[in-house]
Protein backbone atom coordinates (compact mmCIF):
# COMPACT_ATOMS: atom_id res chain seq x y z
CA UNK A 1 0.00 0.00 0.00
CA UNK A 2 1.42 3.34 -1.10
CA UNK A 3 0.82 6.19 1.33
CA UNK A 4 1.89 9.81 1.53
CA UNK A 5 2.03 12.25 4.43
CA UNK A 6 1.83 15.95 3.59
CA UNK A 7 4.29 18.18 5.47
CA UNK A 8 3.63 21.89 5.98
CA UNK A 9 5.83 24.39 7.78
CA UNK A 10 4.66 23.87 11.38
CA UNK A 11 3.34 20.31 11.00
CA UNK A 12 4.36 18.35 14.08
CA UNK A 13 2.47 15.07 13.85
CA UNK A 14 3.74 14.15 10.39
CA UNK A 15 6.29 11.71 11.78
CA UNK A 16 3.72 10.10 14.11
CA UNK A 17 1.40 9.53 11.15
CA UNK A 18 4.26 8.14 9.08
CA UNK A 19 5.21 5.73 11.88
CA UNK A 20 1.60 4.54 12.22
CA UNK A 21 1.23 4.05 8.46
CA UNK A 22 4.58 2.25 8.17
CA UNK A 23 3.80 0.06 11.16
CA UNK A 24 0.42 -1.02 9.86
CA UNK A 25 1.04 -1.16 6.11
CA UNK A 26 4.64 -2.38 6.21
CA UNK A 27 5.82 0.17 3.67
CA UNK A 28 7.44 3.56 4.06
CA UNK A 29 5.12 6.54 3.38
CA UNK A 30 6.32 9.30 1.06
CA UNK A 31 6.76 12.59 2.91
CA UNK A 32 5.50 15.37 0.65
CA UNK A 33 6.53 18.99 1.20
CA UNK A 34 3.76 21.57 0.76
CA UNK A 35 5.37 23.03 -2.37
CA UNK A 36 5.05 19.74 -4.28
CA UNK A 37 2.54 19.89 -7.10
CA UNK A 38 1.92 16.18 -7.66
CA UNK A 39 1.38 13.07 -5.57
CA UNK A 40 3.33 9.85 -6.23
CA UNK A 41 1.77 7.67 -8.96
CA UNK A 42 -0.55 4.95 -7.76
CA UNK A 43 -1.05 6.51 -4.33
CA UNK A 44 -3.49 4.57 -2.11
CA UNK A 45 -3.89 6.99 0.78
CA UNK A 46 -2.97 10.59 1.59
CA UNK A 47 -2.65 11.73 5.20
CA UNK A 48 -2.78 15.38 6.25
CA UNK A 49 -1.17 15.58 9.70
CA UNK A 50 -1.75 17.56 12.85
CA UNK A 51 0.39 20.44 13.98
CA UNK A 52 0.24 24.17 13.50
CA UNK A 53 0.69 24.72 9.80
CA UNK A 54 1.91 28.26 9.15
CA UNK A 55 1.66 28.90 12.89
CA UNK A 56 -2.15 28.92 12.64
CA UNK A 57 -1.79 32.45 11.24
CA UNK A 58 -4.98 34.01 9.84
CA UNK A 59 -7.04 30.87 10.75
CA UNK A 60 -6.03 27.31 11.57
CA UNK A 61 -5.37 25.50 8.31
CA UNK A 62 -6.17 28.49 6.08
CA UNK A 63 -2.73 28.98 4.52
CA UNK A 64 -2.03 25.25 4.20
CA UNK A 65 -5.34 24.74 2.40
CA UNK A 66 -4.14 27.10 -0.37
CA UNK A 67 -0.70 25.50 -0.77
CA UNK A 68 0.28 23.90 -4.11
CA UNK A 69 0.21 20.33 -2.77
CA UNK A 70 -3.41 20.71 -1.66
CA UNK A 71 -4.51 21.18 -5.28
CA UNK A 72 -3.04 17.74 -6.00
CA UNK A 73 -4.71 16.33 -2.87
CA UNK A 74 -8.08 17.77 -3.97
CA UNK A 75 -7.67 16.19 -7.42
CA UNK A 76 -6.78 12.84 -5.86
CA UNK A 77 -9.79 13.07 -3.52
CA UNK A 78 -11.97 13.76 -6.55
CA UNK A 79 -10.64 10.55 -8.15
CA UNK A 80 -11.63 8.63 -5.01
CA UNK A 81 -8.22 8.33 -3.32
CA UNK A 82 -8.72 8.05 0.48
CA UNK A 83 -7.65 11.19 2.36
CA UNK A 84 -7.26 11.23 6.15
CA UNK A 85 -6.99 14.58 7.93
CA UNK A 86 -6.12 14.56 11.63
CA UNK A 87 -6.42 17.63 13.88
CA UNK A 88 -4.79 20.46 11.91
CA UNK A 89 -5.33 18.17 8.92
CA UNK A 90 -9.09 18.31 9.61
CA UNK A 91 -8.86 22.11 9.75
CA UNK A 92 -6.95 22.11 6.45
CA UNK A 93 -9.56 19.88 4.75
CA UNK A 94 -12.47 22.11 5.82
CA UNK A 95 -10.56 25.23 4.75
CA UNK A 96 -9.84 23.57 1.41
CA UNK A 97 -13.54 22.83 0.94
CA UNK A 98 -13.00 19.05 0.88
CA UNK A 99 -15.18 18.76 3.99
CA UNK A 100 -18.04 21.02 5.12
CA UNK A 101 -18.11 23.24 8.20
CA UNK A 102 -15.32 24.99 10.06
CA UNK A 103 -13.27 24.49 13.24
CA UNK A 104 -13.34 27.35 15.68
CA UNK A 105 -11.63 28.16 18.97
CA UNK A 106 -12.61 25.66 21.69
CA UNK A 107 -15.69 26.84 23.57
CA UNK A 108 -13.85 26.64 26.90
CA UNK A 109 -10.93 28.62 25.40
CA UNK A 110 -8.48 26.06 26.81
CA UNK A 111 -6.07 24.00 24.79
CA UNK A 112 -7.29 20.45 25.47
CA UNK A 113 -4.67 17.72 25.60
CA UNK A 114 -5.79 14.40 27.03
CA UNK A 115 -7.15 11.01 26.07
CA UNK A 116 -10.91 11.16 25.59
CA UNK A 117 -13.77 8.76 24.97
CA UNK A 118 -15.23 8.70 21.47
CA UNK A 119 -18.30 6.98 20.15
CA UNK A 120 -18.00 5.35 16.73
CA UNK A 121 -21.12 6.58 14.93
CA UNK A 122 -20.65 4.91 11.59
CA UNK A 123 -18.56 1.77 11.15
CA UNK A 124 -19.40 1.44 7.45
CA UNK A 125 -16.83 3.86 6.06
CA UNK A 126 -13.42 2.75 4.78
CA UNK A 127 -11.90 4.59 7.74
CA UNK A 128 -14.06 3.06 10.47
CA UNK A 129 -14.55 -0.53 9.34
CA UNK A 130 -12.15 -1.66 12.08
CA UNK A 131 -14.73 -0.63 14.68
CA UNK A 132 -18.26 -1.62 15.64
CA UNK A 133 -21.04 0.98 15.33
CA UNK A 134 -21.84 2.47 18.71
CA UNK A 135 -18.55 1.26 20.18
CA UNK A 136 -16.74 3.52 22.64
CA UNK A 137 -13.03 3.95 22.04
CA UNK A 138 -10.27 6.04 23.63
CA UNK A 139 -8.04 8.29 21.56
CA UNK A 140 -6.00 11.39 22.52
CA UNK A 141 -6.89 14.93 21.51
CA UNK A 142 -4.56 17.93 21.52
CA UNK A 143 -6.03 21.10 20.05
CA UNK A 144 -7.07 24.68 20.56
CA UNK A 145 -9.41 24.99 17.58
CA UNK A 146 -11.51 21.84 17.56
CA UNK A 147 -14.95 23.35 17.96
CA UNK A 148 -16.70 22.03 14.84
CA UNK A 149 -19.39 24.30 13.51
CA UNK A 150 -21.71 24.23 10.51
CA UNK A 151 -25.19 25.53 9.77
CA UNK A 152 -28.12 23.45 10.96
CA UNK A 153 -28.93 22.22 7.45
CA UNK A 154 -25.39 20.93 6.98
CA UNK A 155 -25.42 19.26 10.39
CA UNK A 156 -28.75 17.57 9.61
CA UNK A 157 -27.38 16.38 6.28
CA UNK A 158 -24.22 14.99 7.89
CA UNK A 159 -26.30 13.10 10.44
CA UNK A 160 -28.90 11.94 7.92
CA UNK A 161 -26.30 10.62 5.50
CA UNK A 162 -24.35 8.79 8.20
CA UNK A 163 -21.36 11.05 7.66
CA UNK A 164 -20.62 11.61 11.35
CA UNK A 165 -17.81 9.09 11.87
CA UNK A 166 -16.97 9.86 15.50
CA UNK A 167 -18.71 11.77 18.27
CA UNK A 168 -17.23 12.86 21.60
CA UNK A 169 -18.61 10.71 24.42
CA UNK A 170 -17.70 13.49 26.89
CA UNK A 171 -17.59 17.30 26.71
CA UNK A 172 -14.34 18.40 25.01
CA UNK A 173 -14.49 21.59 22.97
CA UNK A 174 -18.07 22.69 22.35
CA UNK A 175 -18.36 21.03 18.92
CA UNK A 176 -21.79 21.16 17.31
CA UNK A 177 -23.67 17.99 18.27
CA UNK A 178 -20.44 16.62 19.78
CA UNK A 179 -19.01 15.91 16.34
CA UNK A 180 -15.37 14.76 16.42
CA UNK A 181 -14.97 13.46 12.87
CA UNK A 182 -16.86 13.53 9.56
CA UNK A 183 -16.54 12.04 6.10
CA UNK A 184 -17.32 13.64 2.73
CA UNK A 185 -20.34 12.63 0.61
CA UNK A 186 -18.31 10.11 -1.42
CA UNK A 187 -16.93 8.57 1.79
CA UNK A 188 -13.25 8.77 0.79
CA UNK A 189 -12.25 11.86 2.80
CA UNK A 190 -12.30 11.94 6.60
CA UNK A 191 -11.43 14.74 9.00
CA UNK A 192 -11.13 14.14 12.73
CA UNK A 193 -9.74 16.10 15.67
CA UNK A 194 -8.56 13.11 17.78
CA UNK A 195 -5.17 11.57 16.94
CA UNK A 196 -5.45 7.86 16.04
CA UNK A 197 -1.71 7.80 15.27
CA UNK A 198 -1.01 8.43 18.96
CA UNK A 199 -2.75 5.25 20.05
CA UNK A 200 -1.23 2.45 17.99
CA UNK A 201 0.13 0.04 20.59
CA UNK A 202 0.64 -0.83 24.24
CA UNK A 203 3.44 1.71 24.57
CA UNK A 204 0.84 4.40 23.79
CA UNK A 205 -1.58 3.02 26.34
CA UNK A 206 -3.83 1.31 23.82
CA UNK A 207 -4.39 0.50 20.20
CA UNK A 208 -7.82 2.00 19.49
CA UNK A 209 -6.21 4.31 16.94
CA UNK A 210 -4.33 1.51 15.24
CA UNK A 211 -7.64 -0.09 14.31
CA UNK A 212 -8.45 2.86 12.05
CA UNK A 213 -5.29 2.21 10.02
CA UNK A 214 -5.84 -1.55 10.03
CA UNK A 215 -9.45 -1.14 8.88
CA UNK A 216 -8.31 1.24 6.17
CA UNK A 217 -5.63 -1.17 4.99
CA UNK A 218 -8.20 -3.94 4.79
CA UNK A 219 -10.73 -1.73 2.98
CA UNK A 220 -8.24 -0.33 0.47
CA UNK A 221 -6.25 -3.54 0.06
CA UNK B 1 -3.12 52.96 -1.35
CA UNK B 2 -4.48 51.35 1.80
CA UNK B 3 -7.55 49.17 2.11
CA UNK B 4 -8.95 47.91 5.36
CA UNK B 5 -10.72 44.58 5.52
CA UNK B 6 -12.81 43.83 8.55
CA UNK B 7 -13.51 40.14 9.17
CA UNK B 8 -16.24 39.37 11.69
CA UNK B 9 -18.03 36.24 12.79
CA UNK B 10 -21.49 35.75 11.32
CA UNK B 11 -24.46 36.32 13.59
CA UNK B 12 -25.36 33.19 15.48
CA UNK B 13 -21.82 31.79 15.39
CA UNK B 14 -20.62 31.31 18.96
CA UNK B 15 -17.67 33.59 19.74
CA UNK B 16 -15.91 32.19 22.83
CA UNK B 17 -13.19 34.85 22.63
CA UNK B 18 -15.78 37.64 22.56
CA UNK B 19 -17.50 36.06 25.55
CA UNK B 20 -14.23 35.93 27.50
CA UNK B 21 -13.60 39.62 26.74
CA UNK B 22 -17.14 40.41 27.89
CA UNK B 23 -16.53 38.64 31.19
CA UNK B 24 -13.27 40.50 31.67
CA UNK B 25 -15.01 43.85 31.09
CA UNK B 26 -17.64 42.91 33.65
CA UNK B 27 -14.84 41.92 36.03
CA UNK B 28 -13.43 45.43 35.65
CA UNK B 29 -16.78 46.81 36.74
CA UNK B 30 -18.02 48.13 33.38
CA UNK B 31 -21.78 47.76 33.41
CA UNK B 32 -24.13 47.93 30.45
CA UNK B 33 -22.09 45.99 27.87
CA UNK B 34 -24.59 43.55 26.39
CA UNK B 35 -22.31 41.53 24.16
CA UNK B 36 -18.81 41.44 22.67
CA UNK B 37 -17.79 40.03 19.30
CA UNK B 38 -14.14 39.79 18.34
CA UNK B 39 -13.06 40.16 14.75
CA UNK B 40 -9.99 40.92 12.68
CA UNK B 41 -8.70 43.97 10.86
CA UNK B 42 -6.47 43.23 7.88
CA UNK B 43 -4.79 46.24 6.30
CA UNK B 44 -3.56 45.96 2.75
CA UNK B 45 -1.06 48.37 1.25
CA UNK B 46 -1.48 48.04 -2.49
CA UNK B 47 -1.15 49.59 -5.94
CA UNK B 48 -3.93 51.93 -7.06
CA UNK B 49 -4.94 49.66 -9.92
CA UNK B 50 -5.90 46.68 -7.72
CA UNK B 51 -9.57 46.32 -8.58
CA UNK B 52 -12.54 46.01 -6.25
CA UNK B 53 -13.15 42.59 -7.78
CA UNK B 54 -9.62 41.53 -6.84
CA UNK B 55 -10.08 42.72 -3.27
CA UNK B 56 -13.35 40.82 -3.04
CA UNK B 57 -11.70 37.68 -4.46
CA UNK B 58 -8.90 37.96 -1.87
CA UNK B 59 -11.51 37.97 0.88
CA UNK B 60 -13.44 35.03 -0.52
CA UNK B 61 -10.39 32.91 -1.35
CA UNK B 62 -8.29 33.47 1.74
CA UNK B 63 -8.89 36.34 4.13
CA UNK B 64 -12.34 35.27 5.38
CA UNK B 65 -13.85 31.84 5.87
CA UNK B 66 -17.33 32.49 4.55
CA UNK B 67 -18.70 29.43 6.37
CA UNK B 68 -18.42 31.34 9.64
CA UNK B 69 -17.26 34.88 8.81
CA UNK B 70 -18.44 38.02 7.06
CA UNK B 71 -16.09 40.61 5.61
CA UNK B 72 -16.33 44.30 4.86
CA UNK B 73 -13.95 46.14 2.55
CA UNK B 74 -13.11 49.80 3.20
CA UNK B 75 -11.16 51.04 0.24
CA UNK B 76 -8.73 53.94 0.41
Amino acid sequence: MKSAVIVFPGSNCDRDLAVALRDVTGSEPAMLWHRETALPDGIDIVAVPGGFSYGDYLRSGAMAARSPVMRAVAEAAERGVPVLGVCNGFQVLTEAGLLPGALMRNAGLNFVCRTIALKVENAQSIFTSGYAAGEEIRIPVAHHDGNFTADEGTLDRLEGEGRVAFRYAEPVNGSARGIAGIVNAAGNVIGMMPHPERMIGPEHGGSDGRRLFEGLLEAVG
Amino acid sequence: MKTRIYVTLKNGVLDPQGKAIHHALEGLGFAGVEGVRQGKLIELDHADDVSDADLDAMCRKLLANTVIENYRIERG
